[in-house]
């Protein structure tokens, strides 16, 4: 299996009103943490290590590290 | 401490300060738990070896407490593991708290059938007094106290080291020197090397209190719990109605203070209650940290245990881990010690045992960076899979309060032979798995692993083999013993019946099946028939010569 990026929701305004309202009234560390726990129930959901390996890939894409991580094999 | 006073154990001046000294095959530096594990796996194996430590006593202080199943094996067919089971406190179950409610509970050893459960609690003093009574029964073994190694000379055919003693210094040479002196090991220092990893930045409060009190014999740990609130806390029983707790205090606390019974004892009173009454037996401030060293052998110095590798505590993979190092040398270095082996057998000491020590830094990174977030995602996240593992038995899954210490799989290590295309087999005993015990009816009792002694052995199950093939292993220069389990006596086999159908089951063995052990009671080879040839080149391949041939096309 592969991710999906192709669109798959039906209403999508519907979705992102949704989501926002979410976290309506929610201080950054009550948002942070929804987000979390919707992330692993979603992930979950979908199971295949695969699929979550090539989410987790596309979400880092264009988005610079401000401390860059220790070269892989060598230890810190 | 009320519960236990160290025993002094007394120096007596070397011979060699007056001149008389001897070359040893072995020496140990370091008389803890894996040192002295060393001594009486190579005494038992009729190698003579010293042990030189600079203390007179054992550890002050109870630090490691969980021994393993796998570790009370080792013990048993090194002849003490009864002593520590019967001092020690069972356990196999664990609970896990998030506030004021248990998330989930597990069992560390659900099946029945096996001689010892998944852990005893036995303070470290206590193993080390017994492994130290071990040892003294041994003519083999000299154990030295007072006497530390000042200086280390390894070269080309020997290893000499340089020891202080009260009445002054000697030098004294071995063949081979097994480095177990614990995790600043001066050893390593003197040959100029590393032990390479991270500090986890974190401070931990361990406490060892003296309590009588119904708690059950199990693995308690809390995440936030009312009593200490944001941080982790850990109860552990032990011998002697002595409680290990063990509070996480964070980065910013003062480890001096800390220390201090005005301040332990009012998150003791928090934890256990205002009217239980208890004392405080000993109390550290730790911070841990995950390191091991590039290699362990380094010519002829071989390290074990702490000095080579070091995790954090959460899963009691430390001295655990450092019994198996020793369970996986001390075969081989016999074999070497007899050429019946090449040194290149050495060199899969280091392979397996960097290959377990990986396992176990990762399974301690990985329980350390749940219980001590690093940074804020990391923390959100944690506090999210809580959260969620209240209601979700997914995410319970998910929730890391350490993945306690299994023996590793040493399933691409250069000795084992691979299944052939015709002996295809189900289960876990699968080439490197260490073998599962079993009950059984035979003439050393009922267990299984009672039944191996420390050489090659093959497991036969309910197969008609030639006597003949037999007598042969039994006299090969590497000798293999042979167990039938079922079937008709063999002259020079030890006959087992499998008393229940677990063997068959653990060993997915059917007529005629065979496993070959390793003397440290891995399986190397497993076969659906037996083949003498095949066995015979099976052992040749797990004593490194299969390795030496190749070496030798190599060159």
């Amino acid at each position: 299996m592969t991710l999906n990026t192709d669109p798959n929701i039906a209403a999508p305004d519907d979705f992102y009103e949704s989501l926002i309202d979410l976290h309506r009234e929610l201080s950054d560390e009550q948002s942070a943490l929804v987000n979390a726990k919707l992330i692993l129930l979603l992930a979950n959901h979908v199971g295949d290590a695969e699929v979550l390996r090539e989410a987790m890939a596309v979400a880092v894409q264009g988005v610079a590290r401000a401390v860059s991580p220790p070269a892989p094999g060598k230890s810190q | 401490m009320k519960t236990y006073t160290n025993p002094v154990y007394p120096y007596a001046k070397p011979a060699d300060l007056d001149g008389t000294t001897r070359h040893w095959p072995v020496i140990v530096a370091g008389a803890g738990p894996v040192g002295l594990t060393a001594a009486i796996d190579l005494a038992l194996r009729g190698i003579d070896v010293l042990v030189l430590d600079e203390d007179n006593t054992v550890s002050v202080g109870s630090r490691a407490i969980c021994w393993s199943k796998r570790t009370l094996e080792i013990l048993d067919r090194l002849g003490c593991g009864e002593r520590l089971v019967q001092k020690g406190v069972r356990w196999n179950v664990g609970r896990v708290f998030f506030q004021d409610e248990q998330l989930y509970e597990f069992d560390l050893l659900p099946e029945a059938g096996h001689r010892r459960p998944a852990f005893i609690n036995l303070q470290q003093y206590w193993v080390e007094q017994m492994l130290v009574e071990r040892v003294a029964e041994l003519p083999q073994a000299e154990l030295r106290w007072q006497n530390k190694i000042i200086g280390v000379d390894p070269q080309h055919d020997r290893i000499a080291v340089r020891v202080a003693t009260p009445d002054g210094e000697y030098r004294v040479h071995a063949d081979w020197l097994i480095v177990a002196d614990g995790a600043r090991s001066p050893i390593r220092g003197m040959l100029g090397l590393e032990s390479e990893g991270q500090v986890f930045r974190d401070r931990f409060l361990i406490a060892d209190i003296h309590m009588s009190s119904d708690f059950p014999a199990e693995r308690w740990f809390w995440f936030d719990p009312p009593f200490h609130r944001d941080q982790s806390a850990l109860l552990h029983r032990q011998a002697d109605n002595v409680w290990r707790v063990d509070f996480q205090l964070g980065w910013e606390a003062d480890p001096e203070e800390e220390k201090k019974p005005e301040n332990i004892l009012p998150r003791l009173k928090a934890m256990l209650g205002e009217k239980a009454e208890f004392e405080i037996e000993w109390a550290s401030v730790y911070t841990f940290q995950c390191r091991r060293m590039r290699n362990f052998r380094h010519g002829r110095a071989l390290f074990v245990g702490d000095a080579a590798h070091l995790v954090s505590p959460f899963g009691a993979r430390g001295a655990n881990s450092g019994i198996q190092d020793v369970d996986n040398l001390v075969w081989k270095l016999e074999l070497l010690m007899e050429e019946l082996a090449p040194q290149g057998l050495l060199d899969t000491y280091d392979s397996e045992r960097i290959f377990a020590a990986d396992e176990n830094i990762q399974a301690t990174t990985r329980s350390t960076e749940f219980i001590t977030p690093k940074g804020n995602a990391s923390r959100t996240f944690r506090n999210a899979v809580l959260a969620l593992a209240k209601h979700y038995s997914f995410a319970r899954r998910l929730v890391n309060s350490g993945r306690l210490s299994v023996p590793a799989v040493l399933a691409d290590s250069p000795l084992n032979t691979a299944d052939g295309p015709d002996d295809a087999f189900g289960g876990a005993m699968v080439p490197g798995a260490c073998a599962a015990d079993a009950p059984v009816k035979g003439p050393r009792g009922d267990w299984l692993l009672a039944h191996l002694n420390g050489e090659f052995t093959l497991l036969a199950f309910d197969a008609s083999l030639p006597a003949a093939a037999v007598a042969t292993l039994a006299g090969d220069a590497i000798a293999c013993a042979v167990i039938q389990v079922g079937g008709a006596p063999i002259h020079d086999a030890c006959l087992i019946e499998d008393k229940d159908g677990l063997f068959a089951q653990r060993y997915d063995a059917r007529p005629n099946t065979c496993y070959l052990l390793r003397p440290d009671q891995h399986v190397c080879a497993r076969w659906r028939n037996f083949d003498l040839a095949r066995v015979r080149a099976a052992i040749a391949r797990a004593s490194g010569g299969v390795a030496s041939v190749m070496n030798r096309e190599a060159a």
